[in-house]
């Protein structure tokens, strides 16, 4: 008896699970309310100011949901749709965000100049160590696909966030932890810097690696509280 | 091997420890019984502020008349209330002054507060005093003139404030005299749940009538009409499973509420929550659900935006809320029959439309589903259709919006 018994009940969960009375028991039913701004899979939308999260590392994306759930980083509907929720399930949230690998966009075409082209590579690739700006490369990975568990890849993201979130990093709206490397970097660059950049990012075609590169890959030009030893 | 000294040593702490138990269990107790008041009385909402210490205080609290920030109420001696006795701090619950007879601003809900019980607020004193002090000054508030004169307070206390603990009510059940307690006192529900006049204070006879809460621009329905959020005709299940995990057959928590929740509520026990539940279903007053007076609109106008209104819900609402409102209770909340919906203020409705939401994080439903913001995919047009259709459809009795009314909220504060 008790066999039958559990015999029924192994094959009638699956079906109560189901029920077609309840919403589907997944994340992707859960972030609906993500996908207007960031795409189902979180391939980023038409608008230009919203980023795509698709792959980038589960302990960055998490640490942003932090940051918008506190309000240390600022932008009202963010902050107001994460107020109430818990940390475990953020960190879901930034799961289930970094598991997906929808394709990259092809790079959109650039208005920008050829000399601004040159000068956003110039920066990404090698920095001015004159000016003691490191190249993005150095810490966002030879192929810009950051790195485990904190570091953002910067590809699939269009110039208009990369200059927002830079221009937020210059003039402390956006912040992280001590040290907090990306403030540092920032506020060393110019206008025409950030422009340049922006231009120069949103014009690499996808890289065969999508993913980040595992914790420790590489070693960083210095501390970041975002990338723990 | 364990030496014979630690043998005994571990056996005289064995046998020693219950008594220990026992002598420290009435300080322990107090302290976790303040802790719990100090929950149903949601003091972190205001004591604490974002990525603040516990109790700290510093959180801005933007009302009609300036800025105001909340107070340190950790223990420490020289910011916080490390100076104040179990009197002081009664006093302070029970009247809205400091011990040195200063008039505190009514934001701080003395006016629900003073019902509260000698013993409880002795508990919560308790279980302050236990936390970790923080030395951290109080920072100044930021009143406009004539606002800022305290001596106004006067005047408020006059019109608006009568002292007094709660007095049981005999002819009803311990239970409802519970929830009576902890609604009226520490759950100081009416502060959002009563309209507030110009002076900023509410009427005795105005009690839980439902209001605009000034500066956040949410409509904190009326618990006694159940036209509203009154809930007369809910499940006493249904209003428990609300008020602990946030969502219900009848409907989720957002907003304003869903803070409440979040920080106060779901730690209450069944309990209580059942008391509340049956004090909130006995204040409904009978109402027959009569239908929308008068509508706003022509009605050849409005006729042409529930028609777009349908369109517009067809392809963006019924997958979850489906075809007929029905929804799937309880994360997908129901339209049809849901009084959020059907209410005088379509608010809510608008700002739900807008800016989509997550019910709170809660140990009852700790990953709750969440509903898009359609603020930058649908026009003013098309967010007054969609909200007129859903109050008009399925038996539903609302009025229809305009677009003036979905574009002027478009503006309303998130945090």
């Amino acid at each position: 008896m008790a066999g039958v018994g559990l015999a029924i009940s192994v094959h009638t969960f699956p079906v109560l699970a189901q029920t077609p009375g309840q919403p589907p028991d997944t994340m992707e039913a859960r972030i609906e309310a993500c996908s207007p701004c960031h795409g189902k899979q979180g391939e980023g939308t038409g608008d230009v100011y919203f980023p795509r999260l698709a792959g980038k590392p589960a302990g960055y994306l998490y640490n942003q949901l932090l940051a918008f759930k506190n309000g240390r980083r600022k932008y009202p509907p963010m902050n107001y749709l994460l107020e109430y929720l818990g940390d475990p399930y953020l960190q879901d949230m930034a799961e289930y965000f970094a598991e997906q690998r929808p394709p990259l966009p092809a790079p959109a075409a650039s208005d920008a100049s050829k000399e601004v082209l040159l000068h956003g590579q110039a920066l990404v690739s090698r920095g001015d160590p004159a000016r003691q700006i490191p190249a993005c490369g150095s810490c966002h990975g030879p192929g810009l696909t950051g790195m485990e568990p904190g570091i953002p890849g910067l590809l699939g993201l269009r110039p208009n966030y990369v200059s927002a979130q830079l221009g937020a990093w210059r003039y402390g709206t956006r912040t992280a932890k001590a040290p907090d490397c990306m403030q540092q970097v920032a506020a060393r660059l110019t206008e025409a810097d950030v422009t340049a950049v922006a231009a120069y990012l949103a014009s690499r075609p996808a890289p065969i690696v999508i993913a980040p590169a595992p914790k420790g890959a590489y070693v960083l030009p210095f501390a970041c509280g975002s990338e723990p030893d | 091997m364990l030496s014979r000294a630690r043998i005994l040593g571990l056996l005289f702490w064995f046998l020693a420890s219950p008594a220990y138990a026992q002598q420290q269990n009435s300080p322990s107790d107090i302290v976790k019984r303040g802790e719990y008041l100090a929950r149903a009385g949601d003091c972190i909402a205001c004591h604490t502020a974002p990525e603040g210490r516990i109790f700290a205080g510093g959180r801005p609290m933007p009302t009609p008349f300036g800025t105001l920030y909340s107070s340190n109420i950790t223990p420490d001696r020289d910011t916080g209330i490390g100076k104040w006795t179990t009197e002081d701090f009664y006093k302070a619950m029970h009247t809205g002054r400091f011990p040195d007879g200063g008039l505190m601003y009514p934001a701080m809900p003395f006016a629900s507060y003073t019902k509260v019980t000698q013993a409880d607020s002795a508990a919560i004193f308790a279980y302050l005093k236990s936390i970790p002090p923080v030395n951290q000054k109080n920072r100044e508030h930021d009143l406009r003139f004539p606002y800022s004169n305290r001596q106004l307070i006067l005047g408020w206390r006059t019109l608006f404030f009568s002292e007094g603990e709660y007095k049981p009510d005999p002819s009803k059940s311990a239970e409802w005299n519970r929830g009576a307690y902890l609604v009226e006192g520490l759950g100081h529900c009416g502060m959002c749940h009563s309209p507030i006049n110009a002076l900023g204070g509410t009427s005795q006879s105005d009690a839980f009538k439902g209001g605009l809460i000034p500066m956040q621009n949410w409509y904190a329905p009326s618990l006694t009409s159940n036209r509203e959020a009154g809930l007369g005709d809910w499940s006493i299940k249904d209003i428990t499973d609300l008020l602990k995990t946030g969502v219900s057959a009848r409907g989720v928590v957002y907003g304003p509420m869903a803070e409440v929740v979040h920080n106060s509520l779901q730690y209450l026990t069944d309990e209580d929550t059942k008391a509340m539940a049956i004090y909130l279903k006995s204040i409904a007053e009978p109402t027959s659900r009569t239908p929308a007076t008068s509508p706003v609109l022509p009605t050849s106008e409005s006729s042409l935006l529930i028609s777009l209104g349908k369109t517009v819900y067809d392809a963006r609402c019924a997958s979850c809320h489906g075809a007929q409102g029905e929804g799937k209770p309880p994360h997908w909340p129901p339209l049809a029959n849901n009084q959020s919906i059907e209410m005088e203020s379509a608010v809510n409705a608008i700002r739900m439309v807008l800016n989509g939401g997550y019910p709170p994080g809660t140990e009852g439903n700790p990953r709750p589903y969440g509903m898009p913001p359609f603020a930058g995919l649908l026009s003013d047009n098309e967010v007054a259709a969609v909200v007129s259709y859903i109050r008009t459809a399925w038996g539903n009795r609302g009025a229809p919006v305009s677009a003036r009314d979905a574009n002027e909220l478009r503006s309303a504060p998130l945090n």
